[in-house]
């Protein structure tokens, strides 16, 4: 797609000819829209079609619609029912709760909104570790893998090894994070060295991953002896990340490491050399390659920094919300992050505002599923809608804002198999 | 048939690419559309082949007006086209390339491709047009040459009336040029009409039966081809053009770049650079003349660093810097211009007062211990905005939004504001309008004056005449000739061709006093 | 004329051997070398003398028999291993061309393999191996990953990159469960899974081709959407009432008269599912339509070059559609064969990755339908032996995740260029602004 400018303002015209099309017009005036408006309403986009779904499997609501003819009240107020129920105690779960708010103590009443933030934890780290490799030019897929190898490293330092308070989970966190960074850098070095894309590596090394993990969990010396059960053994006490506050929240020190993280990545893109080489190099190679710069250095640099910050989610799952590791230990996270940095435009301070706002499905996502029998599956649905509604028109923008001048940018998010 | 565009307007968004243009061409005439790059011939070729639909105005085929909804409408009454960049699948035959959009088949529904009808048609075509095709190559392995007639057969497969030829001879030889010519008379006589784009005003005026000039999206005027080239040129351009650059003559110094037997092979295993040696003064300009393709880009890469060397050594200011790294060679004060800005000169989007530090972003003033300085790089991007008279609103406009000749300052901006020994330009005027292209000129020749060595590589033979203190001529990866400043456009043109012999007899011909040009 | 025109048929350019290609040729030589090594000692050396290895080809009630194949398992070994040291070398030294390459890779796997089973049954002596009954095992498994393989092979040829295969299979496999059981009728089923995997893709579509969304943040969204989509109904309605929603009718095997009795092949390829013997069909027609037919060469052309298709007339906004939905309706056949296909319930996320095994064998086939079929059989060889093993008894325990990560690595190394370099079409996940 070099289209060298020679050619007449048609190589460089800004638009495609024809009267704009409706789905133009749309992306026109989104464009316009601001980002915070489109969220609100892709948001309420997900809720009407989580609605959808929780009203066509609710069983009171079926047995209703089955003389919808004689009585059509009914069915709607079963559906409404079934519905109101399930959102209402979705916000229960994740921000606060009117039936234990007032009976235990003032901690008590945080504890949705503590729920929230330990969800959204790992979420912010894995979110910030996809976006700071998009802003490189890089895919990375692999945030699962590199979870799971910097939980590996870190479990492994937690408990196997046995040091002083403090020192035991600062060098826990380090393992951690090396232990991801290796995983990524593993993706970005194959990149460097022999081209092979960085889509197809990661997905491929995540599965590695789970795997090797299965193998450990069956070994002695990291599973858990004694257990029948594929659990590893329990970390130290002293690698344990503190908790913020008292009993019951379970807020952990992982979210400050979150935040700092947040803004560490904020610096390090805007503010930094490196950061600026990282972006030239994503926004457009060859530009940055002429220019004096090490393409290949940089794509095991940035992978090296988002396998670490995926690592560090690692280290919030087995340090600080969990105390062993399980075959299940990425719950999800891994692809969840993906669509949080995409809901923050892969930028820091967005994606941790994304990364809360899934921490917050998730967090209601369980009290929901307890009290209504709702299953929790569908806050899935609801964030990959979400960001489905935000992908489409944002994208469309980009290219139509990009697109004229045959920028790389645009081309950046564009390209395929062979970029 | 009888093509008629009448009052064709094209807008995109402000920009008005066509202004109500009226163009007639005859059945049998091969009709020149001539105009500077971005006056609208494209685009207006765009709207007669139904890749754009026009704002106003209609296209007219022997007197019925038609409307193409794409290029298939257009194809289906009669309209080929040759791209500049040819639109040919490069792993498809040339047989799947012709056959691809209107297949032979057989089977009925199944639709089985019926590859002896199409290399029957491919074959031909050929022989009744003289259009040599080998119909079962892949595109991939064929020459440009070839590939561009492929394209033309491709159309006249399609029984195409008028054919448009976009600046057909930009990737040619001369002597493929010749051979294009001779493929264009014939079409004609056998009753096609031929749209033939260019800005080559020789060409122009060797093959036109009629010329309609565009600047800026209107037509301004329908010259004879007999007019004189600088007619010619002052209606393309507007006002009156000095074909010629006033520069004093050079005062070389040391030498600077000694490239010695230098070879380049790239992952194809093609020998793109062929055992090239040359040195190059301080003070002195060095014009690499070519046509595209024959191992410039390579070359100028392996200067640079990008693209590395299999054999041979490059000596930058008497160190060996063939193993030197870009970045290396950058600080040693090398400066270079890419023939391709928008592809490897610039970050379309990053700002402007970024891409004006993209090679010096982690060197003082601009780097503060492992930050940068963001008051610094402003600074610098006003001073170097003002220096070269950048046309942007601000230094924090995106690159990608200024226009080509803006785009352009950008980067000599970047490179000249460093202290240079050697100022490698590729192509410095591709695709610029006649202002910019002036002031490039000017601020190479000033370069050249402040004792700094200059590699300018163009395939514009009037660049190089212009620009060059010594010419040097590539083909087949090979500098097959260097001439001094004065040499004529007819020597430099035959060995681009790469024909040694007879640029010689020119030579000798010039030496005997009867330079014609 | 002639003359010029041979003339001018010449490259521009002189070519040479790639300089970069002794590299290349050096580091796959070394590849080929230490693997042969390996199984010289390895398998070879590391298996007990005078055992042999013992391969079942036929079952007890078949009509005719096919005597079992003894081979004395140290000596195939190590002959096995010597010719891949000795491809290896070949390969370092004189390089061969591309396709000789592919006949070195497929006849050093096949060494391999037989080495490395030669070895595992000499753990106990009298261990004999089923072959037959994993090769059927092998198509068994293979199935949803080569018509999820031809789904990748349809989409990706037309310039759209498919990452949601696994999305489609579990909706297919999902549809058929669900609709199969209520309309107790397999066929209503099928069509269900048909009309699911087609739905995601026309999702994929809009999308990546309408809304120019990149294709691969796309196919990883729709992944997690149909896991929640799939999971929720299940949980909220099939798992509650596992008989009314989720006990899809099996299909029967069905042999072909004749040829399921030819000996060995029958057994493995002519008794078989409706299923199986549509995804033969489709592995043939698409194989076919895509390098002989007009659909197929248009297909090709917008994946590698959409503007030159858009030039010629080809609406290249539709046949990506066309060829992303029909892709869609293929996976969504391959994750029926999880459940009508199996007789198996529907389970949460089963699909677990399947998806994107049929992804890596559609690069590690190099997007030629031939190419994803083969790997995918070697994938589902993989998976098949690994079952066979864990009760087979090898010399040295091999953990059953190592053989179970086999694909993901083979893919790595095929995108790493070590068997030469994949190359996607031109134009894949590039979206195209225009018709």
């Amino acid at each position: 797609m070099s289209e060298t400018p020679v050619t007449d303002v048609a190589s460089s015209s800004p638009q495609p000819g024809g009267p704009p099309s409706r789905a133009r017009r749309a992306a026109i005036w989104l464009r316009s829209t601001h980002p915070v408006m489109l969220t609100a309403l892709a948001f309420v986009a997900s809720i009407v079609v989580g609605g959808i779904l929780i009203v066509i499997t609710d069983t009171p609501t079926r047995k209703a619609a089955r003389y919808f003819f004689s009585a059509p009240g009914d069915t709607f107020s079963k559906a409404w029912h079934a519905v109101s129920q399930a959102y209402v105690t979705l916000f229960e779960g994740a921000i606060f709760d009117p039936h234990t708010a007032f009976k235990g103590t003032f901690w008590q009443a945080l504890n949705p909104l503590s729920e929230t933030l330990l969800n959204a934890t790992p979420l912010i780290l894995g979110g910030l570790a996809v976006g700071l490799a998009f802003r490189a030019g890089l895919f990375n897929i692999g945030a699962q893998g590199q979870l799971i190898f910097g939980a590996i490293f870190a479990g492994y330092v937690g408990f196997a090894w046995h040091l002083p308070v403090v020192v035991h989970v600062i060098v826990a966190l380090i393992a951690g994070v090396v232990g991801g960074g290796l995983w990524g850098g593993l993706s970005g070095w194959l990149k460097a060295r022999t081209g092979a894309h960085e889509v197809i590596t990661t997905i491929m090394l995540n599965y590695v991953a789970v795997y090797l993990l299965g193998y450990l969990l069956t070994e002695n010396g990291f599973k858990r002896s004694g257990s029948n059960q594929a659990i590893s053994r329990i970390v130290d006490s002293n690698a344990r990340l503190p908790k913020l506050f008292p009993e019951p929240l379970r807020v952990h020190t992982g979210l400050i490491i979150a935040l700092l993280a947040a803004a560490g990545v904020a610096w390090l893109l805007n503010r930094s050399k490196l950061g600026f080489q990282l972006r030239a190099v994503g926004a457009n190679q060859f530009a940055a390659r002429t220019a004096g710069m090490d393409v290949g250095r940089n794509y095991v640099v940035s992978m090296v920094l988002s396998g670490a910050l995926a690592g560090l989610a690692g280290c919030s799952q087995i340090l600080g919300t969990n105390t062993a590791i399980t075959q299940d230990i990425d719950a999800g996270i891994g692809f969840t992050a993906i669509t949080v940095a995409l809901l923050g435009r892969a930028q820091p301070w967005p994606t941790v505002l994304a990364g809360i706002l899934y921490g917050a499905f998730q967090a209601g996502g369980v009290t929901m599923q307890s009290r209504t029998g709702t299953p929790i599956d569908l806050v899935n649905v609801l964030q990959s809608i979400i960001v489905l509604f935000i992908a489409a028109p944002a994208l469309v923008g980009a290219i139509f804002r990009l697109r004229g001048t045959a920028s790389t940018s645009g081309q950046q998010l564009a390209k395929g198999w062979n970029g | 048939m009888k093509l008629e565009l009448r009052g064709i307007t094209k807008r995109f968004g402000s920009l008005v690419a066509n202004d109500r243009i009226d163009l007639v061409v005859e059945p049998g005439e091969i009709h020149a559309l001539l105009g500077e790059n971005g006056a609208g011939k494209s685009t207006l070729m765009n709207v007669l082949y139904g890749l754009y639909e026009p704002d106003e105005g209609e296209v007219v085929l022997d007197d019925v007006p038609v409307r193409f909804a794409g290029p298939g409408d257009a194809m289906a009454a009669g309209i080929g086209m040759v791209h500049q960049h040819f639109m040919l699948i490069p792993v498809f035959t040339v047989a799947e390339n012709v056959m691809l959009g209107h297949e032979e088949t057989k089977g009925g529904a199944l639709g089985w491709l019926d590859r002896r009808a199409a290399r029957r048609k491919v074959a031909e075509v050929s022989s009744r047009y003289g259009l040599a095709v080998p119909p079962d190559a892949l595109v991939a392995d064929l020459p440009v040459g070839v590939q561009q007639r492929a394209e033309i057969v491709k159309a006249l497969t399609r029984d195409a009336k008028v054919l448009v030829l976009d600046e057909p001879t930009a990737v040619l030889t001369p002597s493929e040029i010749d051979d294009l010519m001779k493929v264009m008379r014939r079409l004609r006589d056998a009753g096609t009409s031929i749209v033939f784009i260019s800005h080559k005003l020789k060409e122009v005026k060797a093959i036109a039966d009629k010329v309609t000039v565009i600047r800026r999206g209107k037509v301004v005027g329908q010259p004879s081809p007999t007019a004189s080239e600088e007619e010619l040129a002052s209606l393309m351009v507007g006002r009156q053009v000095a074909l010629t650059l006033e520069k004093a003559p050079a005062n070389p110094g040391d030498v600077i770049l000694d490239v010695r037997d230098l070879r380049v092979v790239d992952d194809a295993g093609v020998v793109q650079v062929d055992g090239v040696s040359f040195q190059v003064r301080a003070g002195e300009i060095y014009a690499i003349a070519g046509v595209q393709g024959n191992g410039q880009t390579e070359l100028t890469e392996c200067l640079l660093g990008v693209e590395a060397a299999s054999e041979g050594s490059v000596h930058i200011g008497g160190r060996d810097v063939s193993q030197a790294s870009v970045r290396d060679r950058l600080r040693l004060g090398v400066g270079y211009v890419p023939e391709d800005r928008l592809h490897d000169g610039l970050v379309g989007g990053f700002t402007v007062a970024e891409n004006l530090i993209l090679d010096m972003y982690d060197r003082t003033p601009f780097a503060k211990g492992v930050g940068l300085d963001l008051r610094a790089i402003a600074g610098n991007a006003a001073e170097r905005i003002d220096e070269f008279d950048v046309r942007t609103p601000s230094g924090g406009a995106l690159a990608s939004t200024l226009s080509g000749g803006n785009q352009q300052k950008v980067v000599l901006a970047r490179e000249m504001s460093r202290p240079l020994k050697l100022l490698v330009v590729a192509q410095p005027t591709r695709g610029l309008d006649v202002g910019s292209m002036e002031f490039v000129h000017r601020r190479i020749v000033a370069e050249r004056d402040n004792g700094t060595a200059v590699v300018v590589v163009s395939t514009e033979l009037d660049e190089v005449l212009g620009l060059a203190d010594r010419i040097a001529v590539m083909y087949r990866g090979r500098i097959i000739g260097e001439l001094p400043a004065g040499a004529s456009a007819q020597e430099v043109g035959l060995l681009m061709a790469g024909s040694t012999s007879q640029a010689s007899a020119a030579a000798g011909a010039r030496g005997s006093g009867s330079g014609d040009e | 004329m002639s003359a010029v025109q041979t003339e001018e048929l010449v490259e521009v350019h002189e070519v040479v051997d790639v300089a970069a290609s002794k590299k290349a040729r050096l580091i796959s030589g070394s590849v080929l070398v230490v693997v042969g090594l390996l199984c010289l000692l390895g398998f070879g050396l590391g298996s007990h003398a005078g055992y042999e290895a013992r391969f079942q080809l036929s079952q007890p009630g078949a009509r005719i028999r096919v005597p079992a194949l003894v081979l004395p398992a140290r000596i195939t070994s190590i002959v096995l291993g010597v010719i891949v040291v000795l491809l290896g070398l070949w390969r370092i030294t004189r390089g061969g061309s591309r396709r000789a390459m592919h006949w070195v890779v497929g006849a050093s796997i096949v060494a391999v393999v037989v080495s490395f089973l030669c070895w595992s049954l000499t753990g106990t002596r009298g261990t004999s191996l089923d072959l037959l009954g994993l090769l059927q095992q092998t198509i068994f498994l293979a199935v949803p990953l080569i018509l999820g393989a031809l789904a990748g092979v349809l989409c990706e040829r037309s310039g759209v990159i498919n990452v949601a295969i696994e999305g489609q299979m579990l909706a297919g496999a999902f549809a058929g469960a669900l609709i199969g059981t209520v309309a107790h009728n397999a066929g209503a089923g099928i069509l269900a899974a048909l009309i699911a995997g087609g739905l995601i893709g026309a999702l994929l579509a809009v999308f990546a081709i309408r809304y120019l969304v990149n294709q691969v943040v796309l196919g990883v969204v729709i992944n997690v959407l149909v896991l929640g989509l799939t999971g929720y109904v299940y949980d909220a309605l099939m798992a509650r009432d596992q008989n009314t929603y989720n006990t899809p009718p099996g299909l029967h095997a069905i042999s072909i008269p004749g040829l399921s009795d030819i000996p060995i092949l029958g057994p493995l390829l002519f008794q078989q599912n409706a299923i199986v013997y549509a995804m033969y069909v489709l592995i043939i027609a698409i194989d076919l339509a895509l390098f002989r037919s007009r659909w197929g060469l248009r297909t090709r052309a917008v994946g590698e070059h959409p503007k030159a298709a858009d030039t010629v007339g080809i609406k290249v906004r539709r046949t990506r559609f066309v060829n992303v939905i029909v892709g869609g309706l293929v996976a969504g056949l391959g994750g029926a064969s999880l459940t009508i296909g199996s007789a198996l319930p529907f389970g949460k996320g089963m699909t677990n990755g399947k998806g994107f095994i049929a992804l890596a064998a559609v690069i590690f086939g190099r997007w030629s339908p031939r190419g994803a079929v083969g790997a995918a059989l070697l994938f589902g060889f993989a998976d098949a032996l690994q079952n066979v093993l864990s009760f087979i008894g090898t010399p040295v325990a091999i953990p059953s995740q190592f053989l179970a990560m086999l694909p993901y690595l083979a893919t790595i190394l095929a995108v790493a260029g070590l068997v030469g370099r994949v190359r996607a079409p031109a134009a894949d996940g590039e979206p195209y602004v225009g018709r």
